[in-house]
This record gives structure tokens, sequence and C-alpha cells, in this order.
């Protein structure tokens, strides 16, 4: 599904990511755990299209297209979704103005004609109850005023309408309480079918234990230094991401030594 | 219709560079007589005295604080008809027209250029010629007299372009609702500028609430043809104690049109007021504002909001006179400038010695879209009371561009989602306005404006050369 | 005690005013907590100006009036090269075809420019100027100790050089030598056009031409003394350096000129002070400050205004009509203004910046008191032309007695200046209703990547706030102090530090009586 390869990026001429080398194949889930500053969030920026980033070198496939000369909403019509770590707030704009365009915008990509207005409303319906979100919410503009856990089950919800083969979340435990946690969580895991897959981007094990990786990678300075199994996760969890700086470093991914980073670490 | 059938005087056959403003004076002192024989004597009573001292002064320049963004002279320049025999025009405008914002159970006037077609009697409304014959001493008592009942007009005098409304306009639209009464509908007001040549349209209305008196009145601008109008338009208002006005207008014109427009208006004591200008369509737009607040405890909202691009030009320029206590105003202004159009605002606040307790806040965000689209803003407080609350804000700013961002993740086009926060941006004024049906129709009206819809259905000049036929009229 | 009486007594020292101000505070302290609001607008009314005395010391004063002779004249005495005489000609002749202009928000009363005299120099008994501290008229030394600021080096304040002007002629530059080690030059214009003609040239003018405004023109052609800086590449400048500005002679204008340049990769800190004795008539300063930064340097200009504000009734006072604006012109340079105006009758005053540079940075903090019958319009002007170019602007006006106060600014952002930002925020403070309070910004985008932002409010002081400070048994006047200092807070933290203290007590003796 996703194959990143090599992947330098940089923002504002300072590089984050140095050497990325990924794949995740369809129904995949990859936990992505590192400390702040790692390039957790660079690399889910990247993969989405923000324009304040810039890759210098390498490349990303999205089943099989070349993701990196595609604008960010084709990317996302073509089924790569992000739950942002901070839903910005739109005023003025509804959900529902909203919301149609984007379902319109996907249903356009997979050759599908447009919602009527009947047919939107019932899908909205549906698709509420099953992340337990208010009606009032999505009467509101977009994440105005919502609270950080509204916004979290908004992400959600817009996840469910939008039906994304590949999902990103960009540390959506963060600032949620363990209820909260568990229904964003428990939500993503009904809306997952059996080609869905999932970056998964976290400082803990917590949300780990409601959506089970297949596999963890460790992202240190730009670079990924351990990959693993769920037990990676655990590990972490007991003995800190210090232990990951202390270990001797991986091979560089990509298989080339880099002194410069070694002496960092 | 033919060319012919419009009595069109012209105002110069051939001006040969004279200053702009003196083809106005040899007009009036040609064609007195005929002006006042199409008129009223009312109107007629205070034509010479606002043409001597339009003389006088002539047209403002840029010089002047409150014309800094409009040249008025350049606009009142070139040649242009007037009916001032009072041919009618041959237009049945249900027919051929209709307004954009249909279906609010209102009653409907039309005005062709500054003629009332009232389609059926409509209690408290009147052609303004005809009520000065039916009611000399009600029309006496108020026509005029705004002026000089706002203090800050009074003490600077009209502008040019005013004093040349109050000496050629001929006839316009008068409501009066009397004490305790309410209209029973929104007043739906439909100008319709018509004419085959260049064409200058002096109009003029009248609203008298009295005490307690409630009215919505919808005011819409329109041009039928694609020649160049030049309109000065004067409001004035009068709301008594305890009143209740929702005064809209919308302007959607075209690039060849000329608008002045100037509101005046009084509010008592304990009246609750808004006005909604709403410019969505023009060509060079002046709309002025003076409000004067001289009874206690009132409330006003003014709300304005202009999409303007291409070459359009639109400069509203607001005065809120706090004269009395413990009044609240509430003004917000939203513009958005694209291509090379200019969108000027200034709004002054002014709180005298008196007016203690006075609560006012300004607002006016702009987008500018271009490097070749110009903002102007200029947001003013100027206050002489200690015990007040007065704040004001102004903005200039781009698309918020994480939320753009973040649009574009979830699949929606960046042109799509610009058109989304744009609406956003204004809808925001648009949402303030308080009937229903008006704010869905113009929710609507702003999405198309800004898809670049709107033109092309109301026979603009620079985007359709060739317009339909008149007579197969627009879809609502 | 009256204006008059104080004006008869010649205050003999610094100490005595500040003494008496104390007493009259401790006087009033005894029922403070009774007095109400009326009392103190009544009292506002009551301030002191400190340093309303005047100087007895031989001045040489041309005759009164304007012409090209005078023009000619004031030249010949400072010994001008031609060019600068063709300058100032030039000036003079436009400034004849200029009028007065009147869109501030003020009553300026009329000027008779026939009726001042453009030339007084109080050092005028050595034939070249004073070369040493003992060529200094005593009482010259004397009035300038009074007002707080020693001539003699060793008495100096550590660390601040100064250019000390009187009427039209600099008195004396303290520690020109040792900045002079490092290549800085600080002198008065005069001496700088002798020794520095080149760098004078270059520059003078460039940033405010002198048809800039009618009062540029006429500063053009008759300015006087001022002083010069030029900070060479890449130095930091070890000391503030300062200028302090003195009224003295009767009927005579001061029309100083000064001129900063800061070269690149440099920094230096300036500020400015001016006093008057107290007259009955007004008295004419049209000064000019012209300040050019170059790529990566830093200048920043603080000025406390103290100009004498003309007595309870509105008599007298200087006219304070000052065109200052500096020149952004090197990549990320920055310029920061700082003003605390307190002094003068009438104040039209706005430094500006023309941020050219990309990525230049420009701020501008103020504190404007008006009180009695002073009258202030006063703000700035930002121009964004470079990208990336940033503003800030942070006005805070305070009105009392019967005046007016108004803060008035352009942001003007242009075509090619992508990504230009600026904020400003301007609040006003009121005290009883006899004054005016007005807030007049303008601003003018061109550009789609630019943002501006702009608020203000308006409001009384803080009733609540006082009655707190009262319950707590601080006084009505000591309270309002705190508040007002607390209010002016942000501008005040801009100052360097003996300033910020000066500026403090400037406003609390400013508001004395109306603090309540």
């Amino acid at each position: 599904m996703l194959e990143i390869h090599n992947l330098h990026a940089s923002i504002a001429g300072k590089e984050i990511l140095r050497g990325i080398d990924l794949t995740i194949r369809d129904g995949e889930i990859h936990a992505l755990m590192g400390t702040n500053g790692a390039g957790k969030s660079t690399l889910s920026n990247v993969i989405v299209g923000h324009p304040a980033y810039e890759v210098t070198e390498g490349s990303i496939t999205f089943n099989g297209q070349d993701l990196l000369q595609m604008k960010t909403e084709d990317r996302a019509t073509a089924g790569i979704f992000m739950s942002f770590q901070q839903p910005v707030e739109i005023p003025g704009v509804s959900m529902q103005q909203f919301m149609r365009a984007a379902v319109n915008a996907r249903r356009k990509a997979l050759g599908q004609d447009e919602l009527k207005a009947s047919d939107f409303l019932r899908l909205m319906r549906e698709k509420r109850k099953l992340v337990e979100i208010d009606s009032r919410l999505v009467n509101r503009s977009v994440n105005e005023g919502f609270s950080g856990g509204e916004k979290k089950r908004n992400e959600i919800f817009q996840m469910a309408m939008l039906e994304p083969t590949f999902c990103i979340l960009d540390e959506t435990d963060s600032g949620l309480d363990v209820d909260a946690l568990r229904i964003v969580a428990e939500g993503f895991n009904k809306l997952r079918t059996a080609e869905t897959s999932a970056l998964v981007i976290t400082h803990y094990q917590r949300l780990l234990d409601y959506i089970r990786p297949n596999v963890v990678h460790v992202l240190l300075d730009g670079r990924i230094v351990k990959t693993g199994g769920p037990e990676l996760a655990q590990e972490i969890e007991n003995r800190g991401f210090d232990w990951i700086k202390s270990l001797t470093p991986n091979p560089s991914p990509n298989g080339e030594g880099n002194s410069r980073s070694s002496s960092l670490i | 219709m033919k060319a012919n059938e419009i009595v069109a005087t012209p105002l110069s056959p051939r001006r040969g560079g004279g200053d702009e403003a003196s083809q106005y004076i040899d007009l009036y002192a040609s064609q007195r007589e005929l002006i006042c024989s199409g008129s009223a004597p009312v109107m007629n009573a205070v034509r010479d005295a606002a043409m001597q001292q339009f003389a006088a002064q002539g047209f403002p320049t840029l010089k002047e604080e409150r014309y800094r963004y409009t040249d008025v002279a350049v606009a009142f320049a070139p040649d242009y008809g007037l009916n001032l025999s009072r041919v009618r025009i041959p237009v049945n405008p249900r027919e051929v027209f209709r307004c954009d914002v249909p279906n609010l159970s209102t009653d409907l006037v039309y005005l062709v250029n500054d003629q009332p077609l009232l389609e059926k009697p409509i209690p408290y409304v009147s052609s303004l010629r005809q009520a000065c014959i039916d009611h000399p001493d009600i029309v006496a008592k108020y026509y005029n007299k705004c002026a000089s009942v706002i203090p800050s007009l009074s003490e600077k005098g009209p502008g040019g372009e005013v004093l040349l409304n109050t000496a050629f306009a001929q006839d316009g639209l008068f409501v009066h609702v009397p004490r305790g009464e309410r209209m029973n509908h929104p007043l739906q007001v439909i100008n319709i500028l018509r004419s085959p040549v260049d064409m200058m349209v002096n109009r003029r209305v009248l609203i008298v609430l009295e005490e307690g008196a409630e009215a919505t009145i919808l005011l819409c601008d329109h041009a039928m043809d694609t020649v160049s109008f030049l309109t000065t338009q004067v409001i004035e208002v009068f709301c008594a104690d305890r009143s209740r006005l929702d005064l809209y207008e919308l302007e959607e014109t075209h690039t060849s049109c000329r608008r002045f427009s100037n509101l005046q208006m009084t509010v008592g004591s304990d009246c609750v007021v808004s006005h909604n200008s709403i410019t969505l369509y023009n060509g060079l737009t002046r709309n002025t504002a003076d409000v004067a607040l001289t009874g206690e405890r009132s409330e006003i909202t003014m709300n304005g909001c202009v999409v303007a691009d291409k070459n359009q030009h639109v400069d509203n320029n607001t005065l809120i006179d706090h004269i009395a206590p413990s009044c609240t105003s509430r003004e917000l202004y939203k513009c958005v400038a694209d291509d090379e159009a200019v969108s000027a605002f200034a709004g002054r606040i002014l709180v005298r010695k008196d007016a203690q307790k006075t609560s006012s806040k300004e607002t006016n965000n702009n987008l500018c879209a271009t490097d070749t689209a110009r903002i102007y803003t200029q947001p003013m407080l100027e206050i002489y009371a200690d015990d007040v609350q007065c704040s004001h804000g102004s903005t200039v700013g781009v698309l918020d561009q994480q939320a753009l961002f973040y649009m574009q993740q979830r699949g929606i086009a960046e042109a799509e989602a610009r058109l989304l926060l744009k609406n956003a941006f204004v809808g925001q004024v648009i949402e303030q306005v308080r009937l229903q049906p008006l704010r869905d129709r113009l929710h609507h009206l702003i999405d198309k404006r800004f898809r670049g819809e709107l033109n092309k259905c109301t026979g603009c000049a620079l985007c359709e050369p060739h317009p339909q036929p008149l007579s197969e009229g627009r879809g609502a | 005690m009256s204006d008059k009486d104080l004006n008869k007594d010649k205050l003999s020292g610094p100490a005595q005013p500040l003494s008496e101000n104390r007493n009259a505070r401790e006087e009033r302290d005894g029922n403070a907590s009774a007095e109400t609001s009326n009392d103190f607008v009544r009292r506002i009314a009551e301030q002191k100006y400190q340093f309303g005395f005047t100087t007895d010391v031989h001045t040489e004063v041309i005759d009164r009036g304007l012409n090209e002779d005078v023009v000619r004249l004031i030249s010949q005495k400072k010994g001008e090269p031609d060019w600068l005489l063709q300058f100032r000609l030039e000036a003079f002749r436009y400034w004849q075809s200029q009028e007065q202009p009147s869109w501030g928000h003020l009553r300026l009363p009329d000027i008779d420019y026939q009726d001042i005299s453009y030339y007084a120099d109080p050092t005028a008994r050595k034939a070249d100027g004073p070369k040493t501290l003992d060529d200094i008229d005593p009482e010259v030394m004397k009035t300038f100790d009074k007002l707080g600021i020693p001539l003699e080096e060793r008495l100096a304040l550590s660390g601040t050089a100064v250019d000390a002007v009187m009427d039209s002629v600099s008195v004396k530059t303290t520690f020109k030598e040792r900045l002079s080690e490092r290549g800085i030059i600080f002198c008065s214009i005069s001496e700088a056009v002798r020794e520095y003609p080149d760098l004078v040239r270059q520059y003078l003018g460039s940033v405010v031409p002198y048809r800039d405004n009618y009062f540029a023109a006429l500063n053009s052609a008759v300015f006087s003394d001022g002083s010069f800086v030029y900070i060479p590449k890449n130095t930091r400048c070890p000391m503030e350096l300062s200028t302090y500005f003195r009224i003295n002679a009767r009927n005579t204008g001061q029309f100083e000129r000064t001129l900063i340049v800061c070269d690149e990769g440099s920094y230096v800190s300036y500020l400015e002070g001016c006093t008057a004795p107290m007259r009955d008539e007004n008295q004419l300063h049209a000064a000019i400050v012209e300040i050019v930064v170059l790529d990566n340097a830093k200048v920043k200009y603080s000025t406390v205004q103290n100009w004498y504000p003309g007595d309870s009734e509105g008599r007298g006072g200087v006219l304070n009509l000052v065109t200052k604006r500096g020149h952004l012109r090197g990549r990320n340079s920055r310029l920061s203004w700082t003003q605390v105006e307190t002094g003068s009758a009438i104040t039209w005053k706005y430094p500006s910046c023309v941020l050219s540079g990309d990525g230049s940075q420009a701020e501008f903090y103020s504190v404007a008191v008006t009180n009695n019958h002073q009258q202030a319009d006063t703000g700035t002007k930002m121009i964004h032309l470079g990208r990336n170019t940033r503003s800030t602007i942070i006005s805070k006006g305070i009105s009392a007695g019967h005046s007016e106060n108004s803060y008035r600014g352009l942001v003007r952002v242009g075509r090619h200046a992508d990504g230009a930002r600026n904020y400003s925020s301007c609040d006003s403070l009121l005290f009883g209703n006899l004054c005016g309070a007005h807030t007049f910004p303008y601003m003018d985008v061109q550009n789609p990547t630019a943002t501006a932002e702009h608020e203000a409010t308006t409001s009384k002081i803080n009733e609540d706030q006082l009655l707190y400070c009262n319950q707590r048994g601080i006084s009505t006047e000591d309270a309002v102090g705190l508040i007002v200092n607390g209010y002016a807070k942000d501008v005040l933290n801009k100052l360097p530090m003996e300033f910020a203290v000066e500026a403090q007590k400037l406003l609390q003796v400013s508001l004395e009586g109306t603090v309540g």
C-alpha cells in the first residue's frame, strides 16, 4: 500500500527526516513511537503533503502512485486520511457544508456520483452513531468551540464518512481521558476493514492497547532506529526512550552508517 | 424600446473642459422650470438653496477626510442624460425582471429609475411626489431636514453629491408608519435602472417611523441595461422613540454603474435599528451612512458586506454619532477585494460629552486577494465622555492557511476550499440578517458570486457583451 | 503655589521643585481617601512644571523674521559649504509655496513666522564656540546641572554620552573622544558638516526630504543644531548616546536636526530629552530626525518629551511639530521608537519607519499624556515595502483636564511586501469628561500575503481597581499612579533603565491631582 524509500525532508531549511524507509502492506497497522522532535509529525505531514515541508530526497509511493507528485487533496481522495494532532477550527464553515464537499470529492475520485442531499444527511446520521458524536456538534462550524475530546472524535467521524484505505492517527491519544480514548479507538476499530492500513503515531503504549499494531517503529533524530513487534512498544513503556538512545545505534535502515548521527547518540 | 422614447436631457452638449461642477450648475439654470414641473412644491422649495450651496462648494475633493478614497468629481464628469421631463419608461418590470430575492412574502414596489410602480396599494407607502401633493405638511416636516438634525452633518454641511440630489431629485419613495403601527410584511423595493442612453438618476427616499412604529425595508438595486448609470440616492430616516427598523440595502448592478448613496438617520430613545449594506456587484459605489443617536437607550447595528473584483470600487463611509447617553452601537463590515478591485471602509464613532454609558464596538475585516487589489481601512474613535466602553478593530488578512490545508487533506480541492473560506468570511455578516428567507438567499447569492456565476445572469456588460433579450428574464 | 510664583522663584537647584512636589503631595494625602473623582479632575489642573526656570546668559539672538537673508545668515554663522546653503534655500522657497497643514485633530494657533527669531546662541561670547568646559558660560553649565544633565564627564551618568543643545547651538558633547576610538562619530550636526561633509551630504534629507511636509521644509531651511551619529560597520556602541534639548531664549524657535546612520551589523541606543522655560507665549519647535539603518543593524531611539506644556489656562507652551523617520534600508535591519510624551502645548509628531529591507522589523511604543489644555496628535507610520517585514505599534493615550489626545497612525503594505505583518494596539484612558481621546488608524494594503491587525479600546480608569487600592490603604493619588504606570508598562519597559525611572516619575507628576 505505502512505500517510503530513503525519505529526507526539511522545514525552513532545517533537515528533520534523514532517510526513512518504511513499507506498510494492505491491512497492516504500524505504530510509530519516538520522543518530541524526533520527526513523527513531520513524517505524517510529508505523507499528506503539507506545503511547509520540503522533500529533498527519496520517494513515497501509494498503491503504485508517486505520492510526492500529487496535490494534498488528490492524496486525500486517493484514500489517505490523517487524524490531526490539533484539528483546526474553521469558523463560518458548517460541518455539513464541509463534509459534503469532502465526501463528494472522494466519490468523484472513485468514479461515483455526488450524493443527493437526503442521502448525504442519512449517511451523516449513520456515521455519527458509530463514533457516539452529538448531533449538535455536526450542526456547528468545523471544530469551532469543540473540546479536545470532541475534536478527536470529530476526526474519527470524518474518517467514517470518507472511508479511507490508509489512516494516519497523529497522536490521537494526546489530551484524551481513558473513556474518550476508548470511544475514539473503538470507533476506529469498527471502521477498519481487512484492507485498511494505518500508521499510528504515539508516545505511549496506552493507545496501542486498543489499536493493536502489527509492527512498531522507533523514530529518533529523523531515522527509524529500531523496528519490532508489539512487544517493542511494551518494552519502551517499561524502560523509556532513553533505553533506545543508550543502545548501540541500529545500522541505519538504508544500510548506510552515518557517523554524525552516531555521535549524537 | 427606442431611444427616442426617452427625452433625455443631456448634461451639456459638448463640455469644453470646464470643471465638472459647472455642467450641473448650467443644466439647473437652464432646466429649473422643467425640473420643478416634474416634481412637487415641497421638493421644489429646497432646490434653489441646494444648488446655490453646490455652486459655492462644488464636489468634494480627495483632500477632504471623508472623501479621500473616492474621486467624486471624476465620477460626475461624463455626459449623462436626465429624464427631467418625466417620460414614463414603457416597461413592465414584473414581466422582464425577477429580483434575486424572491418569495419573501414581501410587499413589492418597483422603482424604475426614480419612478415608483406600486402593484397594489401598500399601507404607509407611496410615491414621494404623490405624498408631497397628498400630505404636503407631513412631507415638509421631514423632507431634507435630516441633515440639520444630525449635528455632525449640520456642522460640515452636506457633500456636493447630496446637494445635487436635492437640486435634481423629482420623485422617489415615501414610507410613513404612524404611531404604534407596523407594516404587515417586509417592504421590498426593487430599484431598476433602465435606459437606452447613459443616464443619471437622482432618487430620494424618505422613511418616517412615528413613535413605536415598526418596519422592515429591503432596497435592492439592479441595472437592466448595459449603458452607464450614475445614481445619486439620499435616504432620510426618522425613527421616533421606541420605533424599530430593519433596513437592508443590496446592490447588484454592473461595472458601468456609479452609485452615490447617502443614508441620513436620526434615532430617538429606546429604538432598535439595524442597517445592512451588501454590495454584491457594482462598478463604483460610495455609500455614506450617518446615524445620530439622539435619544437614550437605543441600539443600532450597522453591518456591511462587500464582494468586489475586476476593477470595482466600493467605498463605505459611516458615522455613528452618540449624542444621548446609554446607547449601544455595533458595527461589522467585511470586505473581499479580488483582481484590481478597491475596497475602502472608514467608520467614525463619535461619542459626545453627554453620551455617558455608551457602549460601542466597531469591526472591519478585509481580505486582499491579489497584489493589484487594494484595501483601505480606517476605523475611528472620537470620544469626549469618560464613562464609556468603546473599542474598534480592523484587520487585513489572508485566508487561514491551516484551515486550507485541513480541508485539502479531506480531499477538498484548493479552489473549493478557498471558496468555502471566503463564504465563511463574509457569511458572518449575512448571519446577522434577521429575515430568514433573505439570509438564505444571500448565502446562496454570495456563493454564486464567488463562483463567478452571478455576473453572468445579471447581464453584466463586462462578462456578457450581448445579454440575452430582456424578456427572457432570469431564473431565480 | 501658582505657575507664576514658581517662575519668579527661579529655582536654585533641581532638588527644590522635587521636594516642593513631595510636600504638596503629603499635604493632600491627609484627606486623599475622602476625595471624589471630581476633586481629582479639578486638581489635575494644578500640576506643576519642574523645569520652567530660565537661565540668565548672554545670548546672541538674530533679529526676528524669516527671509532668504536670514537663511543665508544662519548658514554663514555656521560656516557652511555652498551645497548646504543651496539645500536650505531650496527648502525655504518650497516652504514659501506651501500652507500650514490643518488635518490634525488640533487647534493650531496662527503662527506668525515673522515674529520669531531663528537663531539664538548662548555661547556667542567665544568666537568659535566653546572648546573646553572652561569656555562655557557657568550659567549654561548650571542649567544643565539643574536639569540633571552634568556636562562634566566625571559626574555624568555612567554609560551615557550627551550632546547638550541650548537654543540653536550645541554647547558640549561628552565622551566624544572615547567613542571615536571605535570609529563612532557623535557630535553636533554643525561640527559634522565641517568635519564629515561627505557623510552628512550623503544622508541629509535622504529620509525626510524637505518637500515632505510644511514643517520639514521650514526645518530644512533654518535648522540650527542637533546631533550627528555614525556607527561604523559591526560595532556595538558601548554607551547610550543622548541629546538634551533646552529652549531658553525668548521668542526664538528651535529647529534641531538629528541624523543617525547605523552601518551594517551595528547597534546603537539613542535617547532624547527636552525641556523649556515657562513663558506666556508659545515657543515653536520644529525638528527633523532622520535615521538610516543598514543590513543587520539595529537602532533604538527613545524620547522623553517634557517641553513646557503651557499653564492651566492654556497660555504658552511649546508647539512641538516634529518629523521623525527611520529608513530600514538593510536586510534584517531593526528600528524601535519609544516615546513618552508628557509636555508641549501641541504635539504633532509621527515617528515613522520605511521598511524597505527584506526581513526588516520596526516597533513603535508610545505613551502620550495630555492634561489641562494640551493637545496631542501623535502616532506613527509603518510603510512596508520589503518582503517579510514586520511592525508592531503599541500606543497608550491618557487624557485629562481639557486636553485632546489623538492617536493617528498609518500602516501601508506595498504591492511587493510579501509576507508583511503588522500588529497595532492603541488604548486610551480618560480622566473626566472635559477631555477627548481619539483613535484614527489608517490601513492601506496592496498585498495578498500580508496581514495587518489593529485594535483599540477607550475607557476610563477602572474604579474597582481604585477602590481595591483604597481599601488596602493606598491613597487615590498613589493608586492612580500605580494604575497608570501599569497601564503604560508595555511602553515604559522598552526604555533604557534610567529613562524608565524618569518617565515613571514624569507620568505621575503630569497626572498629579488627576489621579483618583
